[in-house]
């Protein structure tokens, strides 16, 4: 399949099997570059597995993932993928800025990047402060803030909002929008539906299947849905993938 | 391979174990106490001291590198910071690396300070020049590292990492030399504890304590081959584990 220009991500027919059933089946879908495009669906729809996929740190069983033009899991592609499980991947017991630096000093970027990537998930304050003594919401912001270094042309966020205050929800909102503009690209996972609103572009997603590739002003007029979360469900009664 | 990811990792593990009081204490304490225990023991009955000492020399870094090591590496692979660094520029030989390098250092300080206890307060007897018992200790610090990362990978949980040490490493203590002079032990089992590494680390440090040359380093050239040999099983067991290291998982 031709990379499609102005494609940051390139899905093609996607399978993937664990544990005996298969958990993302032929999907297929392309994700714009310098945009933020959302990943929705219920918890268990095989978000994570595709996000994974994309990342390349999953075994697939068939079809293809394409990112920045090259083949998911490439070599070179190591440096210019930000990626945040649901948990957050620092070390407890270091402090924010020591997590920080160390994954700096992995990526080659500067201690300015450090200071700047702390400030842009509002952690400032709490740097000098062990990650084990940081509540749920800030250690998975220090997670996001080491896959902000170095400023990477990808961000594959796996539900970087969940607990958070809705301040601070709001902030990172921003922050992906601002880096969007910057060019980057931005993929959010969420299961929360209003989030949806806040995307330039949507993926609905259930039981490893895609159900909608589009905007969310399209994705409203087509369904005849007030809010997303209507639009879902008219979309699984309609029992169609998009 | 990356010198600059490998000074990272390195660097990171020495930090997070001084953040760690408690260990760091332990890492370093306890051989000196129980190093002290066994000279107490044998301070009525005669030369025993002498005869374990450099044997027990080369326990410690051993055990305490292995079970330090599963545990830090199974902590690694469960949090996801290992999938991290793996889908980030790093080599799996970075990774191992920065942990031999962190773990070869604490094994050398622990070395150096159970060496000058044993040698010069509790007068234990060395021909051979004391600076190679933490030579040997180094490597054989190293062997407890790789095999620590190695079996990391077959345990799910710190529970059955721990459950390591008696199966991988309690064995090698019975067969290493300590009980029994491994010539005398039966055929096969002297086979098996020809393939143990701990039976070098053991071999070496008795040979420094009991004999001296003009060779270098002022030992006989058993105890050279005895630390190639470890470094040997080192490398073996590292290339085993870095197969463990995987980037894609199912």
């Amino acid at each position: 399949m031709v990379n499609k220009p102005g494609a940051a991500v390139d899905v093609d027919q996607l399978t993937v099997r664990r544990g005996g059933s298969d958990v993302v089946r032929g999907v297929t879908f392309t994700v714009p570059s310098g945009q933020v495009t959302g990943l929705l669906g219920p918890s268990g729809c095989g978000k994570t597995t595709l996000m994974r996929s994309i990342v390349g740190v999953q075994i697939v069983a068939g079809g293809s993932v394409t990112v920045l033009g090259r083949p998911a899991g490439d070599a070179r592609l190591r440096d210019q993928i930000g990626y945040v499980t649901q948990t957050p991947s620092v070390y407890d017991d270091l402090s924010v800025e020591e997590n920080l630096m160390f994954f700096a000093r992995v990526l080659a970027v500067s201690s300015a990047e450090v200071r700047r990537c702390i400030e842009a998930v509002d952690l400032a304050e709490q740097k000098d402060k062990v990650v084990s003594q940081l509540s749920g919401g800030q250690s998975s912001r220090v997670s996001l803030a080491a896959a902000l270094l170095g400023e990477p042309a990808l961000l594959v966020l796996d539900e970087p909002t969940v607990g958070l205050d809705p301040v601070l929800r709001r902030d990172l909102w921003a922050l992906f929008h601002r880096l969007a503009t910057r060019g980057a690209t931005v993929l959010v996972s969420s299961h929360v539906m209003d989030e949806a609103e806040r995307c330039d572009r949507l993926l609905l997603m259930r039981d490893g299947v895609l159900l909608a590739d589009d905007s969310p002003a399209n994705l409203l007029s087509t369904t005849g849905a007030a809010d997303v979360e209507n639009a879902f469900l008219t979309l699984v009664e309609q029992g169609g993938a998009a | 391979m990356s010198p600059r990811i490998m000074g990272a990792v390195a660097l990171r593990v020495l930090t997070q174990l001084r953040r760690d009081h408690r260990t760091m204490a332990m890492l370093l304490v306890v051989p000196m106490l129980l190093m002290s225990l066994l000279w107490w023991m044998f301070d009525d009955v005669g030369p025993g001291f002498d005869r374990f000492g450099p044997a027990l020399l080369a326990l410690f870094p051993f055990i305490i590198m292995f079970l330090v090591t599963s545990v830090t590496t199974l902590r690694e692979r469960s949090s996801g910071t290992l999938e991290r660094l793996l889908a980030m520029p790093t080599g799996k030989v970075d990774f191992l690396g920065g942990y031999a390098i962190a773990f070869g250092l604490v094994a050398a300080v622990q070395s150096v300070l159970a060496v000058t206890l044993c040698v010069w307060l509790l007068d234990l007897d060395i021909v051979g020049p004391p600076w190679m018992l933490t030579i040997v200790a180094v490597a054989d610090a190293l062997m407890g590292t790789a095999l620590g990362l190695l079996v990391s990978a077959f345990a799910r949980t710190e529970f059955q990492a721990v459950q390591f040490m008696p199966a991988v490493v309690i064995p090698q203590i019975l067969l290493c030399g300590l009980f029994v002079p491994r010539p005398l032990l039966p055929r096969v089992l002297e086979v098996v504890s020809d393939v143990m590494p701990l039976s070098y680390a053991v071999e070496a440090m008795n040979n420094v304590a009991q004999t001296a040359s003009s060779d270098l380093g002022g030992v006989d050239s058993g105890v050279w081959t005895d630390v190639l040999i470890i470094i040997g099983f080192v490398m073996a067991a590292l290339a085993l584990g870095a197969a463990t290291l995987r980037r894609r998982t199912a």
